[in-house]
């Protein structure tokens, strides 16, 4: 026994109280993330039922996809599946290009200094505070097809001749889904795009207006490129949270077919089918999904937007 | 020539005011719309005013007459559970990840990088058998615990980036001192890191308030219920006939007290999304 502590006996301890400080935190999500994810694994495979979960045979991948008979089985031989991945891709990629634009554009507004800017900046995150349940409780009732004042709006200044079933007519269902989830989520590229602008150094502004630069010409040369890297994390996080919407279109439409989406059919499947092993399967689609969205993305996001051609 | 300038520039005011005016609207007119029509009168909803034609409370007294008030307090107490449980437990987590080097170090960080990106779809079955096991279905405590996997990696996460954010100077006087790694997070990360605290728990106070697939599936009884499914299974006598005056009195009350605090808290919350939007 010495009594003199070395630096690489003193770096062992610390490294030893790390882990004692971070076991908590990965008890607890291996308890609410890692187990639940394993056992839904696990689920697909099996024709379990919520019933009774615990009578359940193994079935292979028979859930994703099984031949027999001469006919197709399992969730990718389910057209309503098909139709819920087209629903959930038309919604993520049409709501993140409006988001972004919207929220690029908006935030080169606020970035214009002006008086009472900050109470402006304060009142359009607001939306973002609104909770999905309520967002879509506020559009289904502004969108009503006999009260809504939406179509009362359009009716008195003769924009449309009938009242329109927005959340009812499956053409525009998915619209309207579309539209609430840009109207609540624009904020958070605000927000994310207005930190970045502030940052950039004035100079290059006042090089390009010397210049005589058109401003159009700037923003694609300039500023774009400056705040590409905070864009693509907006740009990423909405894009990984709209492939798994689940509230918004719920409330909004329900289960109805023409705007369901990926997660609405699990949960269904799981919940209201009661059928354990297929809505595993599907919610394990999902998650494969995502999870290639997000090696994807981790993949572009080194790349800057003119490395990308 | 001058008097075109200031025409040009007259105009041109005009005009980013007029987009100022459309920004704010678009913003703002579906809350004031949802506040006009908690106030109008049964007997009025079809008018769809602009400004409330007659002035009751009435959906109000009806909202919070019902279960709704025990909603409230059930999201309350849910919400306040996750945030203390979370913040105290990516304190932990934060500081090591941040201020020690040790091997694994790279690979806990991207699994807690993973974890935030889980579509709670994936977790649903997995989860609702967990909960039947430990007997929790239909109560609050299901919702803490589920609510852990939407919480604590984003805690944890932004935890670590204020936490690099402390000066070294401070954290080896504490070490001098022979304060061992609890006592430097109580005496030297908390202070400092309050704000940041603040931050993170209120941003995960909201989440959980929120929160509705999890709740859903998770609770049944009026007894349980959260905010967000009461506030989505409000019904009227019939399906056709949606009580649309209550349910706009229900979405003010849980959300004025939301926006609220966002924007008292508002420098606070940006900070904490942003260092939540950074690469670790």
């Amino acid at each position: 026994m010495t009594r003199a502590v070395g630096p690489a006996t003193l770096r062992a301890r610390r490294a030893r109280a790390a882990w004692w400080l971070l076991a908590p935190t990965l008890a607890a999500l291996a308890l609410a993330a890692g187990w639940p994810l394993a056992r839904t694994l696990w689920l697909s495979l099996t024709d379990a039922t919520l019933a009774d979960p615990g009578d359940f045979a193994f079935v292979g991948l028979a859930n994703y996809l099984e031949h027999d008979a001469g006919q197709w089985y399992g969730v990718l031989a389910d057209p309503q599946w098909w139709r819920a991945v087209r629903n959930t891709l038309i919604f993520a990629v049409a709501s993140v290009a409006l988001e972004t634009v919207l929220g690029v554009a908006i935030a080169l507004a606020l970035d214009v200094p002006f008086r009472g800017r900050a109470l402006v900046r304060a009142a359009v995150l607001v939306p973002w505070a609104v909770p999905t349940v309520v967002s879509a409780k506020l559009w289904a009732w502004m969108l009503n097809d006999e009260f809504g004042v939406l179509n009362h709006a359009a009716l008195a200044l003769g924009l449309i001749a009938a009242p329109i079933a927005w959340t009812a007519d499956p053409d525009l269902a998915l619209v309207a889904v579309i539209v609430v989830d840009v109207w609540k989520s624009t904020p958070f590229v605000v927000l994310l795009v207005l930190a970045a602008l502030q940052m950039l150094p004035g100079e290059c502004y006042e090089a390009a207006r010397v210049d005589g630069v058109h401003p159009v010409r700037v923003f694609f040369r300039v500023t774009l490129p400056l705040i590409w890297p905070a864009l693509a994390v907006a740009i990423a996080f909405r894009a990984l949270d709209a492939l798994r919407v689940f509230d918004l279109v719920y409330v909004l439409t329900a289960n109805s077919a023409s705007t369901m989406s990926i997660s609405v059919y699990a949960r269904q499947q799981l919940i209201d089918f009661q059928d354990l092993g297929f809505g595993s399967a599907a919610s394990t689609l999902v998650f494969l999904t995502i999870g290639l969205a997000a090696i994807v993305y981790l993949r572009l996001a080194r790349l800057r937007p003119e490395e990308v051609r | 020539m001058k008097v075109s300038g200031r025409l040009r520039r007259a105009a041109r005011g005009a005009l980013f005011g007029a987009l100022l005016a459309a920004i704010l609207a678009f913003a703002l007119f579906p809350l004031y719309y949802a506040l006009v029509t908690s106030v109008t009168p049964s007997g009025e909803l079809f008018r769809a005013a602009l400004v409330p034609p007659g002035w009751t409370l009435e959906h109000y007294r009806g909202v919070l007459a019902g279960p709704f008030l025990r909603a409230i307090l059930n999201s309350a107490l849910v919400a306040a559970a996750v945030a203390a449980l979370s913040v105290a437990l990516a304190l932990g987590a934060g500081y090591a990840l941040a201020r020690i080097p040790f091997r694994g170090r790279h690979g806990v960080l991207l699994a807690i990088l993973s974890v935030s990106m889980f579509p709670q779809i994936a977790v649903l079955a997995g989860m609702f058998e967990l909960v039947r096991g430990l007997g929790l279905f239909d109560s609050l405590g299901a919702l803490v615990l589920s609510y852990l996997i939407l919480a604590l990696p984003f805690a944890a996460w932004v935890l670590t980036t204020f936490a690099r954010g402390v000066p070294r100077e401070l954290e080896e006087a504490a070490a001098l001192d022979g304060a061992g790694p609890l006592r430097t997070i109580a005496r030297v990360f908390v202070p400092l890191l309050r704000p940041g605290l603040v931050a993170i728990g209120l941003l995960v106070f909201v989440t959980a308030w929120n929160e509705f697939l999890f709740a859903l599936t998770f609770t049944l009884s009026d007894a349980q219920r959260t905010v967000p499914v009461a506030i989505a299974l409000l019904s009227g006598a019939s399906a056709y006939e949606l009580p649309w005056g209550a349910i706009m009195a229900a979405a003010v009350v849980v959300t004025l007290p939301i926006v609220a605090l966002a924007l008292a808290f508002q420098r606070h919350i940006v900070s904490g999304l942003l260092a939540g939007a950074t690469k670790g």
